[in-house]
């Protein structure tokens, strides 16, 4: 079942920068791309658990802070030769307003 | 629906390569990385081996390897990419007006786009004989399995000719239990690489191992035995050897055949221009049959600068010029070391550096030109080859080094990193990479099993030297060592990353002479190949346009690392630590005070005195961050910044018995002018009040030294990765001159440093001398500097105050609660 939440305006997140959506105890980064595209990813890098939302994003791409791992925004995966997902969330934009699908949010990461 | 093909494109063009050979697979790779989906793709090979590593055909030989293990790009790996591949076939005839290609077999393939990749041929002396079954040479797959084979029924063999190849072959074959005779027509080995001092005690070490040598020896005819082989080798002077086997390596010449029965310029190979172009423009030509301004090189890195180039611009980037490469030699015989690069003969204008030890069998030659080493070659002793060889691509200014320069990096003032810089005698489980914790071992598999030629792939699969970097001369050296040959050719500028292929240098004269004010600004001016830059670029723009605008650029937020953005220092957990700024080092009860109660107050877990005599909270939370600050009510410590750090003083005239000079104050007015300045990394400064220099001044950017008649400045000190002693600049006597030769400094490195250059490599790269004349001897040119720098400063403001107190940039500290 489908778990939409309004969450913030897009305005709220400077272009190729994040927001950190805390939601219970997890936290979410929403990013947003030079072009107003929005994704959400977990913010724990797969590589050693860096927060992602703190990255440089480029493209569709994050730059995690630690070690400079690239995320691809669009699913949450390492940039090969890295290897690893972050769980990227269900996210859109309607009326200049980002919604997020928490429904799987309570589910242990895959 | 195709799904292969883009919707409302059409249907994709055709790229057809000839050869099937590292330089034109690789620039397929490089093709597929930037535009998988442009081309349909039809490689054809004459061989019957899917592409593999020629120059391991050596250690194949040696039998130190298999041809399984060589092998670079298997049949999957073509099918996985939907390239049409023939094997076997050799294409005979270019359509150039029909645009086709058609094989021996009569196979045919039509293209948009032809790429030649047809290689090079050995050469074969034009002797009688020299079609005799028995009679090879030492080029591909099938002439090592004929040396192989020869090998296990037949005794002798002679090698003809003593170059880099010929000498692989004769000491394979040698292992395969030959007896193996070299003969040269030359007065000594390897004359391209090897000046006649260091061939002769290669020689001596190749004939203790029982190769013999026939030097300034002609062939004259070779001899039929019983069956048709070959026997014997005649020589002009009536000299008769007997030879079972006689492998030619005299040389080799670019295959233009192909090209040429096509009407295509050939001149010393298939003429290309700056983007590996032919003179057909659907027609482009890279690796050993490709001559760009008038050289074929036969090295693989070259091979693969151009292949980068070449991909750009089949992609229809049209981004990237190939302009040529510096070459270095290793020679892969087990237990011979001889390394050799760049103009090793000397000559008008030149200086030598000789080290001969003919007993200990070393020998080293250094050349050097305007300072710079421009050349050398080594026998014997090769450790320091991978670290020469980027002195000379870089073209770095060695007079600081040249007293100690022939004994090697270890003897040039460096504290590497744990010491180690022989990476040949390191054990598989040895730590090569600190920072990543990457063993030997590792390095070594990646790089065999993935097919690594180049510093930059081995960084990418291991991530060994891809942060501080200290460990890259050790993994150059793994790679020289693991895959042979001349690995690591860089290109002699380098670029600033992969979205552009210009040079820091011009980016910054971009930006000066056009006014650019943005990053937008600057990668549309200067073509950038991606739409917002990435992790590398957007902060080394984002501080050229600052330096070089200061109040008129934007600062963009968004383009710097996290711990500028925040200003605080990210930690492993997330969490992030502050460090308020004590001028000096000194601090007040009241600062003590407040600092004691922040802590507790915000439940900061650890308060940690450092070692830039200051004290460090750590652990704090990203949204207490300015409220931490607002009650601190002290500067922003910059202690997360590639900025002004510390200035570190000792307590000087005013307390010390020994002081001669106020060091403290001296700090302190240092610290308060420089105060807020951002460079192109960290900027550590001490002062010290006597020359007991009890701060440390030797190993920061800017340290000074109090002595009784006035103050000595040094300059390009670093503790950090590697220690580096910081060289005397000069000695004034004011503290106002203090800081107008600091500033000066200063504001020269803020404004010639590649971003996340120290101080000490940008005097690496300028040498000291320059920097004198623009500081020391220019009084003008010193002066407007500090002006410049006391401009840039007096725009900037203190990043905290702005945070804790006005609300700026509220967002980046606020959590969005869901």
């Amino acid at each position: 079942m489908n778990n939409w939440t309004d969450i913030l305006s897009l305005d709220e997140i400077p272009p190729l920068g994040a927001r950190v959506v805390r939601h219970g105890t997890l936290d979410i980064a929403v990013f947003r791309t030079a072009d107003d595209a929005v994704f959400a990813l977990e913010d724990r890098c797969p590589h050693k658990g860096g927060p992602l939302s703190q990255g440089i994003v480029h493209g569709r791409r994050v730059a995690c802070p630690m070690h400079n791992w690239n995320i691809e925004l669009d699913s949450g995966c390492a940039v090969a030769p890295d290897h690893g997902c972050a769980r990227e969330f269900p996210v859109r934009l309607e009326n200049g307003r980002v919604w997020i699908d928490f429904a799987l949010a309570g589910a242990v990461p895959a | 629906m195709d799904m292969s093909t883009p919707m409302g494109r059409g249907p994709k063009m055709k790229l057809v390569m000839v050869g099937n050979g590292m330089a034109g697979v690789r620039t397929l790779e490089e093709l597929l990385k930037l535009a998988p989906d442009l081309y349909d793709i039809t490689v054809f090979g004459a061989e019957p081996h899917p592409n593999y590593n020629r120059i391991l055909l050596s250690p194949v030989l040696a039998g130190e390897q298999t041809v399984d293990d060589i092998v670079l790009n298997p049949l999957d790996w073509y099918a996985a990419h939907g390239i049409t591949l023939h094997l076997g076939k050799k294409v005979t005839k270019i359509d150039r007006s029909a645009r086709s290609v058609e094989a021996d077999d009569g196979t045919r393939a039509d293209y948009d786009r032809l790429l030649l990749a047809t290689g090079s041929k050995p050469f074969i002396l034009p002797v009688p004989g020299a079609d005799l079954e028995g009679v090879i040479s030492f080029r591909d797959i099938a002439d090592v399995d004929a040396m192989i084979r020869a090998a296990s029924r037949h005794r002798h063999a002679v090698v003809i000719g003593g170059g880099l190849l010929g000498l692989e072959a004769a000491h394979g074959l040698m292992k395969r239990g030959m007896d193996v005779s070299v003969v040269h027509i030359g007065p000594w080995l390897m004359e391209r690489q090897l000046d006649e001092p260091a061939a002769r005690l290669l020689q001596k070490s190749l004939e203790e191992k029982g190769m013999r040598f026939l030097l300034q020896k002609q062939t004259a005819e070779l001899l039929k035995g019983g069956g048709g082989r070959v026997a014997a080798i005649k020589f002009k002077d009536g000299e008769v050897i007997p030879a079972d086997l006689v492998v030619m390596a005299v040389g080799i010449r670019p295959d233009t055949a192909l090209a040429e029965s096509a009407g295509l310029h050939c001149h010393r190979g298939i003429v290309v221009d700056d983007t590996l172009q032919t003179f057909d423009p659907r027609i482009y030509a890279i690796g050993e049959c490709a001559a760009h301004r008038g050289v074929a090189y036969g090295l693989v890195a070259p091979l693969f600068e151009q292949a980068k180039v070449c991909a750009n611009h089949l992609a229809h980037y049209g981004i990237g010029r190939y302009q040529g490469s510096v070459t270095s030699t290793k020679l892969k015989v087990t237990g011979i070391d001889l390394f050799s690069a760049g103009d090793f003969t000397g000559g008008e204008g030149t200086e030598s550096i000789l080290y001969s030890d003919p007993v200990g069998g070393v020998y080293k030659k250094l050349v050097l030109k305007d300072n710079r080493l421009v050349g050398g070659v080594m026998v014997g002793d090769t450790v320091d080859g991978a670290w020469y060889f980027s002195l000379l691509r870089d073209g770095k200014d060695v007079s600081a080094l040249r007293d100690h320069l022939m004994f090697g990096q270890d003897h040039c003032g460096n504290l590497g990193h744990q010491g180690i810089n022989k990476a040949a005698s390191m054990t598989d489980d040895m730590e090569v990479c600190g920072c990543n914790g990457v063993c030997k071992g590792d390095i070594v598999k990646a790089i065999r099993e993935k097919g690594l030629f180049t510093l930059e792939d081995v960084r990418k699969h291991t991530k060994a030297s891809s942060s501080c970097g200290s460990c890259t001369g050790l993994v150059e050296q793994i790679l020289a060592v693991t895959a042979g040959g001349d690995y690591s050719a860089a290109p002699k500028q380098k670029s600033v990353c992969g979205c552009t292929d210009h040079t820091h240098e011009a980016v910054r004269e971009a930006i000066r002479q056009n006014k650019l004010l943005t990053i937008p600004q600057v990668m549309a001016f200067m073509e950038w190949r991606t739409p917002n830059g990435c992790a590398s670029c957007r902060p080394a723009l984002n501080y050229y346009l600052i330096s070089t605008w200061p109040g008129e650029a934007e600062d963009d937020p968004q383009s710097r690392f996290i711990n500028e953005r925040a200003h605080a220092n990210i930690q492993k957990d997330g969490s992030y630590s502050v460090i308020p700024r004590m001028w000096g080092g000194q601090t007040t009860p009241a600062e003590l005070r407040r600092i004691a109660d922040v802590a507790e107050k915000y439940a900061i877990p650890s308060v940690k005195v450092t070692g830039g005599q200051r004290i460090d909270l750590l652990g704090v939370k990203k949204e207490d961050l300015p409220k931490v600050w607002a009650d601190l009510d002290m500067p922003s410590g910059h202690a997360y910044g590639k900025a002004l750090r510390t200035v570190k003083t000792c307590v000087g005239s005013e307390w010390c018995r020994f002081g001669t000079q106020d060091s403290t104050r001296m700090g302190i007015d240092l610290e308060k002018v420089f105060f807020k300045m951002w460079a192109p990394h960290k900027v550590k400064l001490a002062v010290s009040g006597c020359p007991r220099n009890c701060a440390e001044v030797a190993i920061k950017d800017v340290g000074i030294i109090g002595v009784d008649s006035g103050w000595e400045i040094y300059v390009g000190g670093n503790g950090g990765i590697k220690t580096e002693v910081a060289q005397f600049l000069v000695k004034v006597k004011t503290p106002d001159e203090v800081l107008e030769y600091s500033g000066a400094f200063l504001q020269l490195y803020r404004e010639e440093a590649r971003y996340l250059d120290r101080t000490v490599h940008y005097l690496e790269r300028v040498g000291l001398d320059t920097v004198k004349k623009k500081i020391v001897d220019d009084a003008d040119n010193r002066r407007a500097l500090y002006e410049r720098l006391l401009f840039a400063l007096s725009v900037e403001r203190d990043p905290w105050v702005e945070r804790a107190r006005e609300g700026k940039q509220k967002h980046e500290f606020e959590t969005v609660a869901a």
